[in-house]
């Protein structure tokens, strides 16, 4: 199982490039003071000339009785950390190796726990001839041959290690002790801590960092490709911020948790430390600020929310403002106290003035300000109305001029049902006042109006009731009137009846035979007689009709039978006359509905009047029929000496006729057109004249095809 | 042959010069005549004479025309003899109540004597024309007229 180490001899059947490392790692020995370092720089050189795969060096705790591990190569360094042997363990196959002189063999089989487990390897006891061995190194071999560098290199540590040891050796027992110190400590932070190279190869890691960055054998497959991704990481988060700086670099790292699978956020701490003899290295602490960067974004986003919310009530209290001040009315928000809390732009005028302002506006601010508060206690004293109004007496501070407003109060509650604020608003009543002044005024000119009014109607109501009393007599009068012409008519008939009968008598000689000079006389009485007796009964008939005692007696008659009547009952005028008279009645002239005996009274006169003031030509009598306006047309045209346009209104009044001197030429009593117009209007017509001097006259007669009765 | 009697008129009128116009016209006429100043003095004479007919003035002293008629024409005796209303009053009314009265026929004053008279001989031949049992009256008319 083992066997003698090689002598030094051996030395000489080395090849000149072995002889020169050999030379090369025994000067660096000689120059080197540090144990740990001699004890790495050994493995460290054996791995590159022997080929040894793993190797670790122990040493004798100079204190106590442990076999400390101070070098490795090409095992985990957290391997070796918690790795002690008891040299009192007497039975320990390697306290075993230790006393032997030789070496021994461990195969892969060999069930002790040991650095290098699962591999075959040969325990070399570092010892310098029959001296107490020094220390115990571990080779790792496939055989229990043993590589003549190893035992060579044994022999080179051995004497270092004596030599080390024996000069120093107090300071070597306090580096171990701190060495496992500081293991302990590395290993007891919760942080991950990592010690490795500027490439970020791992040289030292604790518990904490291997569970990211180290897998397990039997690690499962996204284990190791979690693990494999957070070096990846590591690497590249090292090689952008900490390489080339020596200063303490701060990022944040995002690594995998290998078993959860969740994201963990790390901060990087990292600083490049100089060794002399491990050069450049770099220690990196992870910390782990996954929960703190989620406490954080909460911070960050209940801050933003605060902010948005806090500017939302800014824009808020701006817009109120902006609608308070907009109000031309003052407005005043005042605390239980009568404290102004607030108020808008009106009513600063009112109730604020720079104390730079005179005396007078001082005073008149202030007694404003008392003004107001009394009216708000007595405000808080009608507890439970909601509203409350009255009338304050301002003073316009900078004019000093009176401005009574009134005062609209408001409570405003809270959550508890406590008065917190009244709101008063105030309304200038000066127009009001003056509205309400100048009102009364109107009022009191209205009711003179009124009262004048009232006079004028009652005046009024006198004068019409005069008025009445006086129609009235006048009525009475006329109709006293009418009674008397028509008793007076009456009266003169009688004599005249006597007259003209007797006249009659004697010309018919019923008194005997009358001489020729008596007949002419006799013939004249009777004439003139007639002529009286024309007249009284023309007037009998004005007044008849004034009187309204004139019956209207409505027949159906045809118009044409009515022109052949008068045209025959004034036949023998027709003859003695030299004139053409003809009458054209047109077809479609219909049956009229009138009084027959006023409308043939009204043509004998026209027909006469034409015949009487025509000397030489025609009349004719012409009727139509109006059937838009259901009229009567009868018009009775002449070619005699016409009327002049000035008097057609003329010849319609009483006792006219054109020539008024007593020797007119033309008999008729000068009443005819009168009373035909009158008679005309009765039957709801009229008398129209056309005429010109010299070209004749057209009088029509126009009457309704039905007349009415009145 | 038997000469026939000559109509009789009872003129009614209390104008003297009137009445006795009429009076004297109608007898030159051919008509005897009776006269009355007023209304009474009518009734008398017309129950005494039985005249053939009578002219009326309605405007009377004593008793009125219109009375005097209403009673005439009420009386069994007389109710039969035409009573020509003779009035000046041309007003509505009056020939209205002289109807009502009972007057067979209205004439208004003036009217000229043989105007009346006219009258008078029409209201016989409608007499007459009525085929009434006063053959007298008719055949005095017939030769008057004649």
């Amino acid at each position: 199982m083992y066997r003698s180490a090689a002598p030094v001899d051996s030395l000489t059947e080395a090849d000149p490039s072995q002889i020169e490392a050999r030379l090369a790692l025994t000067e660096l020995l000689l120059a080197s003071g540090d144990l740990q370092a001699s004890a790495r720089q050994s493995i460290d050189w054996l791995a590159l000339h022997a080929g040894v795969q793993q190797a670790v060096v122990a040493v004798s705790d100079p204190v106590g009785s442990n076999l400390l591990l101070i070098a490795e190569h090409g095992i985990s360094s957290t391997a070796i950390a918690d790795f002690v042997i008891d040299r009192g363990d007497v039975n320990h196959p390697l306290v075993v190796a230790l006393s032997r002189l030789e070496s021994t063999y461990f195969s892969p089989s060999a069930s002790t726990r040991t650095p290098l487990d699962g591999i075959g390897f040969h325990a070399v006891p570092l010892r310098v001839d029959e001296d107490p061995p020094a220390g115990l190194m571990l080779v790792s071999g496939t055989s229990p041959e043993i590589h003549p560098d190893v035992l060579w290199l044994a022999r080179q540590l051995a004497r270092q290690l004596a030599r080390l040891q024996s000069a120093p050796g107090t300071m070597d027992k306090r580096l171990g002790q701190e060495r496992m110190l500081l293991y302990s400590i590395i290993n007891a932070v919760t942080d991950p801590i990592l010690l490795t190279d500027t490439e970020g190869k791992l040289r030292i890691a604790n518990s904490h960092a291997e569970k990211l960055f180290a897998a397990p054998e039997d690690a499962s497959e996204g284990w190791r490709r979690a693990v494999a991704l957070n070096n990846m990481l590591f690497s590249a988060a090292l090689s952008t911020s900490a390489v080339g700086q020596t200063d303490l670099s701060r990022r944040e790292l995002l690594l995998v948790d290998p078993l959860e699978g969740s994201d963990l956020l790390f901060e990087l701490l990292s600083s490049r430390a100089k060794d002399e003899r491990q050069g450049t290295y770099v220690v990196s602490i992870l910390r782990n600020i996954t929960d703190l960067a989620r406490a954080r974004e909460e911070i960050e986003e209940s801050y933003r929310t605060l902010r948005v919310s806090q500017a939302e009530v800014r824009d808020e209290r701006h817009r109120l403002d902006l609608i308070i001040d907009s109000v031309a009315d003052p407005i005043l928000v005042t605390d239980p106290e009568g404290d102004i809390v607030l108020l808008n732009e009106p009513a600063e005028r009112l109730f604020t003035v720079p104390t730079t302002a005179g005396e007078s506006p001082q005073r008149h601010v202030r007694g404003n300000g008392a003004n107001l508060t009394s009216f708000v206690s007595n405000v808080l004293t009608r507890t439970g109305e909601q509203r409350y109004s009255g009338e304050i007496q301002l003073v316009e501070p900078v004019t000093g001029r009176n401005l009574p407003v009134e005062a609209v109060a408001g409570t405003i509650l809270n959550d508890q049902g406590e008065l917190v604020w009244v709101v008063t608003i105030l309304h200038d009543l000066t127009q009001t006042l003056e509205k309400e002044a100048l009102y009364e005024q109107l009022k009191q000119a209205s009711a003179e109006l009124e009262r004048k009014v009232h006079e004028a109607t009652a005046e009024l109501a006198q004068q019409n009731e005069l008025l009445r009393r006086q129609h009235i007599e006048l009525e009475q009068a006329s109709a006293l009137k009418s009674q008397f012409l028509a008793n007076i008519s009456h009266e003169f008939r009688t004599p005249l009846n006597a007259i003209l009968g007797y006249t009659h008598m004697l010309l018919h000689g019923v008194t005997g035979p009358v001489t020729d000079p008596q007949q002419k006389s006799l013939t004249r009485i009777d004439s003139n007689s007639r002529h009286l007796l024309a007249l009284i009964n023309d007037i009998l008939d004005i007044t008849r009709i004034e009187a309204g005692r004139m019956p209207l007696n409505l027949t159906q008659f045809k118009v044409s039978d009515l022109v052949v009547e008068v045209m025959s009952e004034l036949e023998p005028i027709i003859r003695r006359s030299n004139l053409t008279v003809t009458a054209k009645v047109k077809r479609g002239v219909p049956t009229v509905k009138s009084d027959r005996q006023k409308v043939k009274q009204i043509m004998l006169n026209l027909l006469s009047n034409a015949l009487k003031f025509t000397p030489t030509g025609s009349v004719t009598i012409a009727a139509a029929f109006d059937r838009r306006h259901q009229m009567i047309s009868v018009a009775f045209v002449d070619s005699g000496v016409g009327i002049p346009q000035e008097s057609h209104s003329k010849i319609f009044e009483d006792f006219r006729q054109l020539d008024n001197s007593p020797t007119r030429s033309y008999g008729g009593t000068g009443l005819g057109l009168s009373i035909c117009r009158r008679l005309a209007q009765m039957l709801g017509g009229a008398i129209d004249l056309v005429s010109q001097v010299g070209e004749g006259s057209t009088f029509t007669l126009k009457l309704p095809a039905r007349a009415r009765r009145r | 042959m038997i000469e026939s009697r000559r109509p009789l008129v009872l003129v009614v009128e209390d104008y003297q010069d009137a009445r006795e116009m009429y009076a004297a016209y109608l007898q030159f006429s051919g008509y005897g005549v009776a006269e009355a100043a007023n209304g009474l003095e009518a009734l008398e004479k017309t129950r005494e004479l039985m005249p053939d007919i009578i002219l009326m003035d309605l405007a009377l002293p004593k008793m009125d025309g219109w009375e005097a008629t209403r009673r005439l024409k009420a009386d069994e005796q007389t109710r039969n003899i035409p009573i020509v209303a003779l009035t000046g009053h041309a007003l509505a009314g009056h020939a209205e109540g002289a109807r009502q009265a009972g007057c067979d026929a209205f004439v208004t004053k003036p009217c000229l004597p043989d105007a009346l008279v006219a009258e008078i001989e029409r209201m016989l031949a409608v007499r007459r024309g009525d085929g009434a049992s006063r053959r007298s009256t008719r055949s005095s008319s017939k030769s008057k007229t004649s």
